[in-house]
């Protein structure tokens, strides 16, 4: 099992779940704002739309569908 | 940077790029070298559960692929050649790859066509929510709406209520009569029979419309439900997701930017499986869209002769033209219909990336001035999600491709 | 149809022209072989800065900069007019005494700026790294998308009666008219060369050669710089000498991308990514950002400038010739000069007085090779 931060709060996933999977299995539906302030989120689920980028222990514009979460990752969303 | 030297590189671990690397490796001391740009093999038809390799046709050829000593590269993004090499980014850094020979199985990608409420979290792509699923995205009990066209609604909506969904209707836009004659085709192969009745088995409560589409999607900050069409009447049907993909469109982008003659938007290959780049090869979907058998068949064809095995080359042509005739069936049967042209209103998003509505896009007439202009297209997916859009809403097609094909980090560059 | 001034070239600079033209009263039709700003004007920053590599220089760009302040209010959102300012960057103490030189030499001339020292600056600008010396805030300087305030331009020209006709290519110009490449005539009272880096083609007495640019643009990271910030280094880069050159050049777009540049390279046709100046070019960034490093790179153009030896454009009737004028070879000013052109144009074809003096951008001016 792996824990992992979303907007500081805590949650345990299995191993091998995508970034992305965990902020849905979360609850959080938000991944990025768009430039009119719409809320988004994933939709190609295969790295290709551009949809899902949150940030990343610090790093902006990662792609959550192709990353798997890792123990201690700090999720940061609506950016 | 770190700098790699293979004899044949081989771009994405599909089902074409694995069985192209095989077929490579049993020549004589070629080096085979496979990079993806996903965290593990398998591509899209047969993307890893949780990490793990799920199906056994993968599980099959990753054990021989290893077996062969077949270096793979993962988390690796092109986005650049430089003579004979292909530049990529990895979580550690920019690496470049040389080569002697390049086989590009880089897959395909799902077309979306706009409709008011389609930007609303919970809208999903078909494929785009099996992929998050397998990620390790719980639907447990989730009123799942599948729409859209092509065989992998059907696939995608088995695949969600083994996993616990409650797909409350598959919606197929294509008409009766063509998905008569494409079952008919299914009789010329086999193996495909077995996978449509089943399929058909497993889905016998769930609703299935033909001739029907979703016309909009609501909710406020999420979605709460769908509007159907379907022989000429409205209804609204709530779900908690919608899967909505019409089909499938060809990663050509490397293709393009390697100067590959691309003929009817796909990379134009000859019998075994060349472009018209000398030591560029291409197999699966970017030469036609086939699924995984022709995929399977075509990187193997494409391994071998590359590698100067031409009599395995050879043996393999005949099973190639089948599967290229499934492939010829499966366009026709899931044309899209004009009605979908109508969907977007003019305050709905095209460009999700940089926020461009129909209504600003109706006003030019190429996609040239109007990507100046609006900005469509000019975001973080380079036209991949619009693109294909505006070429069906508008006749825009836009073949012009430039480094890097996928962002990368600046000092990557 | 005889149209009082044909304007070859629908890049901003022909755009400006027309406008000004139609505005004054005269019938002007605005030719291009491919399209709207399909050029150089489509590839640049969009930056209007003074700049003073010359006195010459300096006068046109300060001219037509206030132009630019004024012309700010009418553009409609698209073109996204930030009077976000200038930042030239010290380095070392070498680079403050030409920041104090700069600061002085504006003031005289009538501009603001302000000199910065290392912790002023840091604070304007926190993502520069630590021990750079200082800089020179001028904030009078702007930044505008040059793509829709050209098609608003041509828009105005069109509202005052102008006429654009695109996708023929014209083969020459004399003092009979315009001559397309199918043998088609159009004759004017005035002809203007406002080709880009085509002008030389179709007046060989102008010598202006290719100088390649490479532009990379960001994902959107807002708030990361505030003003555009170039090097001090960059006018040694614009100045000319004949080596491939790069300079700290960024600026940030009101959509919050990052545009970063710049560079130089001469005497070459190929309009393709050269990677090896690319990574030259983001390397010097990395010095001054080192921050840029991890930003997501969506995409990275070239454009070609169109240089003159002096740096100076050409503006004005050509020599031995009745009704051909010149407004081309603007380098890399071209959107900053292109209102003040526009004037210094017009005034000359009405026989007016012109709004600040017009011999040293004229094409019969004697040059000294820079």
């Amino acid at each position: 099992m792996i824990t992992l931060t979303i907007n500081k709060i805590a949650t345990t996933v299995d191993d091998g779940t995508t970034v992305a999977a965990a902020i849905l299995n979360a609850g959080v539906k938000g991944f990025r704002t768009s430039v009119t302030g719409e809320s988004r989120g994933p939709v190609c689920g295969m790295g290709v739309c551009f949809e899902c980028r949150v940030t990343i222990d610090g790093v902006g514009h990662q792609r959550s569908c192709n990353i798997i979460a890792a123990d201690g990752m700090e999720v940061v969303t609506g950016e | 940077m770190n700098k790699v030297t293979t004899d044949v590189l081989i771009i994405g671990g599909g089902p074409a790029g694995m069985s192209a690397a095989i077929a490579a490796a049993k020549s004589d001391g070629a080096a085979v070298t496979v990079a993806d740009d996903n965290p593990r093999l398998g591509g899209q038809i047969w993307r890893a559960e949780l990490g793990k390799t799920k199906s056994s046709e993968a599980q099959e050829l990753i054990a021989l692929l290893d077996q062969q000593k077949i270096t793979i590269v993962n988390n690796a993004s092109v986005y650049a050649h430089d003579l004979d090499s292909l530049l990529a980014e990895t979580p550690s850094g920019k690496i470049q790859i040389e080569y002697k020979k390049l086989i590009l199985a880089t897959g395909a990608r799902e077309r979306f066509l706009p409709f008011p409420g389609w930007t609303l979290p919970n809208v999903f792509g078909a494929a785009g929510l099996q992929a998050l699923v397998k990620g390790g995205l719980d639907v447990t009990d989730k009123r799942v709406v599948v729409a859209g066209t092509g065989p992998l609604l059907l696939v995608v909506a088995e695949y969600l209520v083994s996993k616990g969904a409650r797909v409350v209707a598959i919606c197929e836009q294509t008409s009766n009569k063509k998905l008569d004659r494409f079952a008919v085709g299914l009789w010329r192969t086999p193996s495909k029979i077995i996978q449509g009745i089943s399929l058909r088995g497993k889905l016998r409560r769930v609703p299935y419309y033909r001739n029907s589409w979703v016309t909009a999607a609501y909710g406020k900050s999420e979605l709460r439900g769908v509007t159907l069409r379907h022989f000429g009447t409205s209804a609204d049907v709530e779900c908690d997701m919608l899967a909505c993909g019409f089909h499938l469109v060809p990663n050509i982008e490397l293709a393009q930017l390697l100067g590959c003659e691309i003929v009817d938007g796909y990379a134009a290959v000859d019998e075994y499986q060349q472009t018209s780049v000398a030591n560029v090869y291409c197999a699966g979907e970017p030469t036609s869209i086939g699924g995984v058998e022709a995929a399977i068949v075509e990187g193997k064809i494409a391994g071998f002769a590359a590698t100067g095995q031409s009599r395995q080359a050879d043996s393999l042509l005949r099973t190639r033209n089948k599967t290229t005739a499934f492939a010829k069936a499966l366009d026709e049967a899931f044309e899209l219909r004009d009605e979908l042209k109508s969907l977007a209103t003019s305050s709905t998003v095209v460009c999700r990336c940089e926020d461009v509505q129909y209504g600003k896009l109706i006003s030019y007439d190429d996609f040239r001035m109007a990507k100046l202009q609006t900005r469509c297209g000019m975001g973080a997916c380079q036209g991949r999600i619009c693109g294909s859009a505006v070429e069906f809403l508008f006749g825009w097609k836009d073949r012009s491709v430039r480094p890097p094909i996928f962002p990368v980090k600046m000092e990557n560059l | 149809m005889s149209y009082d001034v044909a304007i070859v070239g629908a890049g901003i600079v022909g755009a400006a022209c027309a406008a000004s033209l139609s505005a004054s009263g005269l019938r002007v039709l605005v030719l291009d072989s491919n399209g709207i700003a399909t050029g150089t004007t489509a590839a640049g920053m969009g930056h209007i800065v003074l700049m003073d590599d010359s006195e010459a220089q300096l006068a046109l760009t300060g001219y037509s900069r206030k132009l630019w302040n004024q012309f700010a209010d009418e553009l409609p959102p698209e073109a996204e007019y930030e009077h976000c300012g200038t930042i030239w960057v010290a380095a070392d103490e070498d680079e403050m005494s030409e920041v104090r030189r700069k600061h002085s030499l504006y003031a005289e001339h009538g501009s603001d700026s302000e000199v910065l020292d290392e912790r002023s600056l840091r604070e304007l600008e926190p993502n520069l790294r630590e021990g750079l010396a200082g800089g020179l805030l001028v904030k009078d300087d702007s930044v505008v998308y040059q793509l829709c305030a050209t098609t608003f331009l041509l828009d105005l020209a069109v509202r005052y009666g102008a006429t654009i006709q695109t996708g023929s290519k014209v083969a020459k110009i004399s003092d009979n008219g315009v001559i397309f490449r199918n043998g088609d005539v159009i004759s004017a009272g005035v002809i203007v060369n406002a080709a880009g880096h085509a002008a030389a083609e179709l007046s060989p007495e102008l010598n202006i050669v290719k100088r390649k640019g490479h532009l990379a643009i960001t994902e959107r990271y807002p708030k990361f710089v505030s003003h555009q910030l170039i090097e001090l280094g960059y006018l040694k880069s614009a100045h000319g000498s004949d080596r491939d050159s790069v300079a700290f050049n960024v600026q940030p777009r009101s959509t919050g991308q990052i545009l970063l540049g710049s560079s130089r390279q001469f005497g070459i046709d190929d309009s393709g990514i050269d990677f090896d100046i690319l990574e030259r070019m983001t390397s010097r960034a990395f010095e001054y950002m080192p921050d840029l490093k991890m930003l997501s790179t969506v995409r990275v153009w070239t454009g070609f400038r169109p240089a003159t030896p002096d740096n100076l454009p050409y503006i004005g009737k050509i020599d031995g010739s009745e009704k051909i004028y010149a407004a081309c070879g603007h380098e890399g000013l071209g959107i900053t000069t292109s209102l003040g052109t526009a004037e210094l144009l017009t005034s000359a074809i009405l026989g007016k007085k012109s709004p600040i003096p017009i011999e040293p951008y004229l094409p019969s001016r004697t040059i000294t090779e820079h």
